[in-house]
This record gives C-alpha cells, sequence and structure tokens, in this order.
C-alpha cells in the first residue's frame, strides 16, 4: 500500500498535541510558577500542609475499590457462565444504571440516606435507629461503589469469558474445594479483569469531586474538592491547583504501573 | 445451601443497583414536596420540569453540542485510523501512546488542563488586541473542543481494529481497476469500516450528553444539561430532578431495548444467510 496518504492522520495528531498534551505541559509550568510567572518550588512544599487530604482520598478510593471487586467478583463469574442466549440480556441489566447520568445516581442515594429518609423511615418500623448516614465516610464511599461497580463488573466478565469451564470440572474432578478452585484457578485466570478493574474504579473515585460533595455534605474534602476549589471555587489559586492536579497524575501513573494499567482491548470492551 | 446464597446475593445486588432508581422515579409522581412520605399521585413535577426554561436551554445545547462534537471527532477520527494504519510501527505506537492520555487520565485533570489552556489562550489574544475573538472564547467554542477531544480516542480505538481486519488486497485490487485513491478509499475502505464508524458516532454521542466533569471547568457560564441537573441538586431539594430522571431513564431504556433488538434481528439474519 501506498504511504503518502497517511498524512490524512495530520489533523488528529494536531489536535492531540495542541488539546492533550499542550495543557498538561501548561499544568507542568503553573506548577512550577507563582502568579507572576516566577519559578518556584513554594505550590510543592506547600501540599505537605493537605497531607489529611491526601490521606483520606487514597483511603476512601483503595476501601471502594476493594468493596467494589468483593461484590462484583461472584456476579461477573455469574454472568459469564450463563447460556449466551441471557448473557446479553443479563449484562444489559446490570449495566442499564450506568447509563444514567451519574449524579442523578448520586442524588437517588442522598434522598434515600437523609435523617428522615427512606431507610431511616424503614429502619423506624422496627424501632432500629434513625442513624446518621449521610455527610459520612461511609456514604461517600458507598456513592463511589454505587458509581463505579459496572466498571469493574465489565472487565472481570470480559476475562472470565475466557475461563474454559472444563478447567473448572477438571479441578473439581482433582478434589478441589471451593476456596482452592478460587485461589489456584478463578483469580490465577482472571487476573488480568482484575488488574483492569482495580484501575477503572481507583482512577475515578481517588478523584471524584461530586461524590464527596453530594454524601459527604463537605464534610470530607478529596483531592477533586482541593483542585475544584483552586479552579472555580473561592481559593482561586490555579498554581496551587495544578500542584495539586500534578501529585494527582503521579498517583495514578504509580497505580498503573503497579496494575499494569490496561490495554487496548480493554478500552474496547468498554466502549 | 449453596444455591440459596447464590440467590440472595444476587437478589441483594439487584435491589442495590435498582431501589435507588426505582424510588426516584416512584417519588416523580409524589404530591407533596417530601422524598419520604407519600401524599398521593400527580404530574405536576413533570409540568413543571417542562416550564422550566434553565433545564430546556441546557438539554438543547446539550444535545447540539454532542450532535457536532459526535460529527466531528467521527470525521477526524477515521481519517486519523486510516492513516495510522499507514504509519511504520514506530510512529504509529507514539500515536497510540498520546491516544491514550484522555482515557486514562482522571476527567478532573483532562478538564483543569483544557480549562487553563483556555485561560492563557483568552490572555494572549486579549494582549496582542485579539479582545473580542478572547471575550467568546470560554463558552461553547470551548466546550465545543473539549468534547472533540474527549471523544476523538475513542473513535480511532474503535475504527481502527476494523481496518486492521480488513483485507488490505481489497484496495489495491480496486486501484489495479483504476479507482484513484479517494475512489479507492470511498468505494472500498468506507463500506467496508461503516459500522465502526457509525457506532464511534453512537459512543461521541453518549458520552458527550453524559459528560459533566471537563464540561464543568470548561463551559464558562454556559449550561449543559449536566451542569444543570449539578446546579438542581445543589439547590433546595425539587422533585423536578425525579421527574428529570424518570424520563432520562425510560428513554435510554428505550434505546437500548431498540439496539439489543436490531442486534438479535441482525443477528439471526446472518446465521440464516449462512445457513444458505
Amino acid at each position: 500500500m501506498r504511504t503518502r496518504r497517511k498524512g490524512i492522520a495530520a489533523p488528529y495528531l494536531i489536535w492531540m498535541v495542541v488539546f492533550t498534551v499542550l495543557p498538561l505541559l501548561l499544568v507542568i509550568y503553573f506548577a512550577f510558577t507563582d502568579k507572576q510567572g516566577h519559578p518556584t518550588m513554594a505550590n510543592l512544599y506547600s501540599l505537605g500542609s493537605y497531607t489529611n487530604v491526601f490521606v483520606l482520598s487514597l483511603v476512601l478510593a483503595v476501601v471502594a475499590t476493594v468493596l467494589c471487586l468483593v461484590i462484583a467478583y461472584p456476579i461477573s463469574f455469574m454472568l459469564s457462565r450463563l447460556r449466551a442466549g441471557r448473557q446479553g440480556i443479563a449484562l444489559m441489566l446490570v449495566m442499564l444504571p450506568m447509563w444514567m447520568n451519574f449524579l442523578l445516581r448520586t442524588y437517588a442515594w442522598m434522598s434515600l440516606l437523609e435523617r428522615n429518609g427512606l431507610i431511616n423511615r424503614f429502619l423506624g418500623l422496627f424501632g432500629i435507629g434513625p442513624f446518621e448516614m449521610i455527610n459520612t465516610a461511609g456514604a461517600v464511599v458507598l456513592g463511589m461503589v454505587y458509581n463505579y461497580l459496572p466498571y469493574m463488573i465489565l472487565p472481570l466478565y470480559t476475562a472470565m469469558l475466557k475461563i474454559d469451564s472444563s478447567i473448572i470440572e477438571a479441578a473439581e474432578d482433582l478434589g478441589a474445594g471451593t476456596w482452592h478452585k478460587l485461589w489456584k484457578i478463578l483469580l490465577p485466570l482472571s487476573k488480568p479483569g482484575i488488574q483492569t478493574g482495580i484501575t477503572m474504579v481507583f482512577v475515578p473515585a481517588v478523584s471524584t469531586f461530586i461524590i464527596s460533595k453530594m454524601l459527604g455534605g463537605g464534610n470530607f474534602w478529596l483531592l477533586g474538592d482541593l483542585i475544584e476549589s483552586q479552579f472555580l471555587g473561592n481559593a482561586y489559586n490555579y498554581n496551587l491547583g495544578s500542584a495539586i492536579s500534578l501529585v494527582l497524575m503521579v498517583v495514578v501513573l504509580l497505580i498503573m504501573g503497579f496494575t499494569g494499567g490496561f490495554g487496548q482491548e480493554d478500552i474496547e470492551g468498554v466502549i | 445451601m449453596a444455591k440459596a446464597l447464590k440467590r440472595v446475593y444476587v437478589v441483594l445486588l439487584f435491589s442495590f443497583l435498582y431501589v435507588p432508581i426505582a424510588v426516584m422515579i416512584a417519588f416523580s409522581f409524589n404530591q407533596s414536596k417530601s422524598r419520604t412520605v407519600w401524599a398521593g399521585f400527580t404530574l405536576d413535577w413533570y409540568k413543571q420540569l417542562f416550564r422550566n426554561s434553565a433545564v430546556l436551554q441546557a438539554l438543547a445545547l446539550s444535545v447540539v453540542l454532542a450532535l457536532v462534537s459526535a460529527l466531528i471527532a467521527t470525521v477526524l477520527g477515521t481519517m486519523a485510523a486510516v492513516g495510522i494504519n499507514r504509519m511504520r510501527r514506530r510512529a504509529r505506537s507514539v500515536v497510540m501512546n498520546i491516544s491514550y492520555i484522555p482515557i486514562v487520565n482522571p476527567e478532573i485533570i483532562t478538564g483543569v488542563s483544557l480549562m487553563l489552556l483556555f485561560v492563557v489562550a483568552k490572555t494572549a489574544l486579549s494582549s496582542i488586541g485579539g479582545g473580542w475573538l478572547a471575550a467568546g472564547l470560554l463558552g461553547i467554542p470551548s466546550l465545543l473542543v473539549a468534547h472533540i477531544t474527549f471523544n476523538l480516542p475513542y473513535v480511532l480505538f474503535n475504527v481502527g481494529p476494523k481496518l486492521r481486519q480488513m483485507d488490505t488486497n481489497l484496495y489495491d485490487a480496486a486501484l489495479d481497476l483504476g479507482c484513484n485513491q479517494r475512489q479507492a478509499f470511498f468505494k472500498v475502505v468506507l463500506p467496508e469500516i461503516m459500522p465502526a464508524v457509525f457506532s464511534s458516532f453512537l459512543i461521541c454521542l453518549t458520552y458527550s450528553i453524559d459528560d459533566f466533569t471537563i464540561s464543568y471547568f470548561t463551559a464558562g457560564n454556559q449550561q449543559t444539561l449536566p451542569i444543570a441537573i449539578f446546579a438542581m441538586t445543589r439547590r433546595r431539594v425539587s422533585p423536578e430532578i425525579n421527574a428529570l430522571s424518570a424520563i432520562i431513564f425510560m428513554v435510554i431504556l428505550c434505546i437500548i431495548l431498540v439496539a439489543n433488538y436490531r442486534e438479535d434481528a441482525g443477528e439471526r439474519k446472518r446465521r440464516r444467510n449462512k445457513r444458505r
């Protein structure tokens, strides 16, 4: 084939350089300069006073990711073992809530978790509660799990589809118990799905600012809230905001280095 | 025992997924403003929603933005997929790595970095006397650029594999039979990859309509539908949100059912043709 036509990728390349690479370079530039544009390390040094925000973000995101993995693993396996004709419908049922805008999904939980919300009223029928549920760390984690659970189910399911049922049967025939099957067969074979799932849940969870705002009631400032307040909120300091963004990017890169990120196949699976 | 446990787990999981949405839809018909006490059936919130000009304007902007950005992203992305398919391996891997950036980066970083770009561009334009250009930059133009940017890689990753599956001899044959390169592309290559191009367009549409985070940082004073929803959740409680959720849920349900049905029908047809 002739090579002359590869020039038609040029508009795309220019677009990506101007609107993806250049903006990230700007983030780095702003992170290392002050408001007058002089080079400085002050932004990065001042991050020390936000250690608690970093720790809280990481802890909540890790807890949410682990919960997602535990909740999603069995259903993903069940989905992958269904008859081919049923898989489509079952998968659609699992993914359907994800098509709702995540603001609406989070809002739904706001009204359920309120002090005189439905859950507390329901518990009240049995003389329990009311519990303080909204504006707690638990509510924020719940919001993360509810919003990002499908991101865990989908890659797990895709990885498990490739596991041949006869391998599991062979293990059973050879006397493997439930736990043995899980540790020696399922987990190793579904490892790529687990890695992708962890990345796809952890990255949005560690960088969210909406879930913490809506379900945490402003009591739980996360990295995302900190960044947002520097760019659109009342703190208004692009340089500091850029420094925090830079650190967030490093955190995400570290996680992806740890889990191996995700391959092109996974991206195709998601879309 | 194991079977019962399995059933309990599935029931719990699906309740977890659907109860919040079901409650929201139910309370969209509630006469009182309360989110917990049922006071009787009404359609008032739906009527109010359709008279809410902020929401309607936001919806219009979201739809136009989605159509335009999806169209541009699909065209640019398809062109890129064709061009990249012909690159040498090293050049291709560089391009692919750049294309991963918007997908793997947290949305907030994409939003914030684009916002910085627009703010810097605005200052630069004003200082060289392009004040009239700078004034309108943050708003619909920046939203459009942002949406095209986060959609482009998905087109590339959707169309690229389809191109690689294609038999390259077909293109060469078209050239041998006297097509010029343009004709060969439009008559041979494009029809072959059209399903992927079309599905890319649909993916872009949904991502664009659904996006909140990136739009939030690049919208200036404009309101897309998700931004309007966010504004509604921040203000006092309004059951209009429930009504809006119910409508959106029903629309999505219909689209997915139709898409599934068509897929099934296509599958059946293909099987029938094979048998012949």
